[in-house]
């Protein structure tokens, strides 16, 4: 699956997906790869974005970059990170991997699921 | 235009009424489809549950790889337990070849993987990204034929029952629209048929798979617990797994509606032939020879076998005594050459141990040798071994069942069965002889202090005028001669 490895500089044609690219830094800051799965833009779907949206600048400002899979324009991709719910948010980096669930609106349990406890531990 | 109107209305009529009436999909499983009255209802779900390691996703499997092969139906696999690759080599032992199929576009694997340790559940959500993964894998192959293979596991993965149980009858619901014939498996639970409930939403079809183990030896079940708009066999089935799937042995005792015959056929011993009416045994009769130790009775079942290839028909031998080879050379011994009736294929010796399966898998074995080999003669020597692995009811059942099967079939059948000292009969001989059409006692009776002598009666031939005095007869290398009934 080539489109998974595709890098946030390429223009992303990703049908309704929306592309963050992460903002040029002059440091090198630990860069918060995360990817959100959808399907078609839902109530759901967009509540789950704008919780993440708001999430990532309060938490990494500057250094992450959210890619938006709708997997009702790709289908395929659904496979490669085992997506069976939607809205499923992937920490692709850093490492490991991991998966949360539902619209975000818990904004706790989604700071403890990316390690982000304490709050703002890595500004 | 109101004759279009009328004409319309008229066949969306007769739609409506055949849509009524339920249409089914073969399995193409050997047996199950007689089992269900012509396989799973089409375009809906049959739950397939059952304890671990009783043959759930071999089942399923073999329902999208029999339906590809045979029916042109492809088939989608959403895995939920074991990888594709797991289920590439589980299914490679029995002969199938899955990766081909998926190559060919009449299988896709898709392997759905919830690790409950990765996640973290905030807020709503749907299981949307299964029904996408499923949708596409459709597509990919145009598939008629779905497994959901274990889809419980959504239970252990996710926290939320409540989605997940909504979402699961969205699916059920979902697979309907789609038209698609799905199996579901489910682990068996303690007091309901599945553990989490299943049944509740697909309750078309339910099948449970069994797997006992009675006296160290195992024995495969299945049964068709529900199956809504359809008449379907009620009892328990044995199955089988082996080298070419699974067999459901789709007989119970039949009743006795089947046709006799008045075809004779000979014993392969002249002599006897003349105390059956000069002209031997009926064409599809069973025929039981019982004698103490010795007396003789493979010769009898092996010239019987004989008698049948030299008429250019195939007999099949099932020995659970001896191997191949040391029948055939006994054989040899009283002027019976085997040999070379299995070098023109025109018999076939199947020798196992009667305690390797229980009596319903040997059950199982027979009726799936008679169905390949189709012969006109079978021969089970002896069948008190048998009663080893089974007590005298259980053997008189399957032998019930056996015969029934046989009789349809106008193959005729010759059992030997050991017996015990003499002048008492076994309780067993007893207990099966009134299954049996003709029945021939060997013994020996001493004569004076160093010679036996062997004895043969018919204790009955039923139908037709018989020789009813003791004979004495001889083994020789020239074969078997029956004495003083000239």
């Amino acid at each position: 699956m080539a489109t998974s490895k595709r890098t946030a500089g390429k223009p992303e044609n990703h049908g309704a997906a929306q592309v963050k690219k992460a903002k040029a830094s002059p440091f090198k800051r630990p860069l918060w790869e995360l990817r959100l799965y959808v399907a078609g833009m839902t109530p759901t779907s967009i509540r789950a974005f704008e919780n993440l949206k708001r999430l990532c600048e309060e938490h990494m400002h500057g250094a992450y970059k959210i890619q938006v899979v709708d997997l009702l324009e790709r289908p395929m991709l659904a496979r490669g990170d085992q997506i069976i719910a939607v809205p499923t948010l992937v920490r692709r980096l850093p490492t490991p991997v991991k998966k949360i669930i539902g619209d975000l609106s818990n904004t706790e349990r989604v700071l403890v699921g990316l390690d982000l406890r304490p709050a703002g531990g890595w500004r | 235009m109101p004759a279009r109107a009328a004409q319309k209305k008229k066949t969306s009529l007769s739609s409506d009424l055949s849509s009524r009436l339920l249409e089914k999909v073969p399995t193409g499983i050997r047996g199950l489809d007689q089992v269900t009255h012509g396989g799973f209802p089409k375009g809906r779900t049959a739950l397939v549950c059952g304890g671990p390691g009783t043959g759930k996703t071999l089942l399923g499997l073999e329902f999208l790889v029999r339906g590809a092969l045979l029916y042109n139906e492809p088939g989608v696999c959403i895995a939920m337990e074991e990888t594709a690759q797991e289920l590439v080599t589980n299914m490679a032992s029995l002969g199938y070849d899955l990766p081909a199929l998926v190559r060919q576009k009449k299988l896709a694997i898709d392997y759905v993987h919830i690790e409950r340790k990765q996640i973290e559940e905030t807020g709503e959500y749907d299981l949307e990204g299964l029904f996408i993964r499923l949708r596409a894998a459709i597509e990919q192959v145009k598939a008629k034929r779905v497994l959901l293979d274990t889809i419980e596991l959504l239970f252990l993965g996710l926290k939320n029952d409540g989605i997940v149980r909504a979402e699961l009858r969205r699916l059920f619901h979902w697979l309907k629209d789609a038209g698609v014939t799905a199996v579901v498996t489910a682990e068996m639970g303690d007091r309901t048929l599945t553990r989490y409930g299943l049944e509740e939403y697909v309750a078309d079809c339910v099948l449970v798979l069994d797997h006992r183990v009675n006296e160290q030896i195992s024995t495969r079940r299945l049964r068709v617990v529900k199956y809504r708009g359809s008449s379907h066999g009620t009892n328990e089935y044995p199955f089988l797994l082996d080298d070419q799937g699974i067999s459901v042995v789709p007989i119970t005792s039949l009743g006795l509606n089947h046709t006799a015959s008045t075809e004779r056929i000979s014993s392969g011993v002249p002599s006897l032939d003349a105390m059956l009416g000069k002209k031997g045994f009926f064409r599809g009769s069973s025929i039981l020879i019982t004698g103490t130790a010795g007396t003789g009775k493979s010769s009898f079942a092996a010239a019987f076998a004989g008698a049948a290839c030299a008429r250019g028909e195939r007999a099949l031998y099932f020995a659970y005594e001896e191997s191949p080879s040391q029948i055939l050379r006994n054989m040899s011994s009283v002027g019976q050459n085997l040999e070379k009736w299995i070098d023109r294929r025109l018999l076939r010796i199947h020798a196992t141990r009667p305690t390797a399966a229980g009596l319903e898998s040997h059950l199982a074995t027979v009726y799936n040798e008679i169905q390949e080999f189709k012969p006109t003669v079978v021969i089970i020597d002896p069948i008190t071994n048998l009663v080893a692995v089974g007590d005298l009811h259980a053997v008189k059942a399957m032998l019930t069942r056996l015969i029934d099967f046989l009789k349809l079939k106008h193959t005729t059948a010759m059992f030997t069965n050991l017996v015990f000292g003499s002048g008492v009969m076994e309780e067993t001989a007893v207990g099966i002889s009134s299954l049996m059409d003709a029945w021939v006692v060997l013994g020996d009776v001493s004569q004076g202090e160093a010679e036996r002598m062997r004895t043969l009666s018919l204790l009955k031939s039923r139908g037709m005028s018989h020789d009813t005095r003791m004979h004495r007869f001889t083994l020789s290398d020239k074969g078997i001669e029956i004495h003083g009934n000239k």
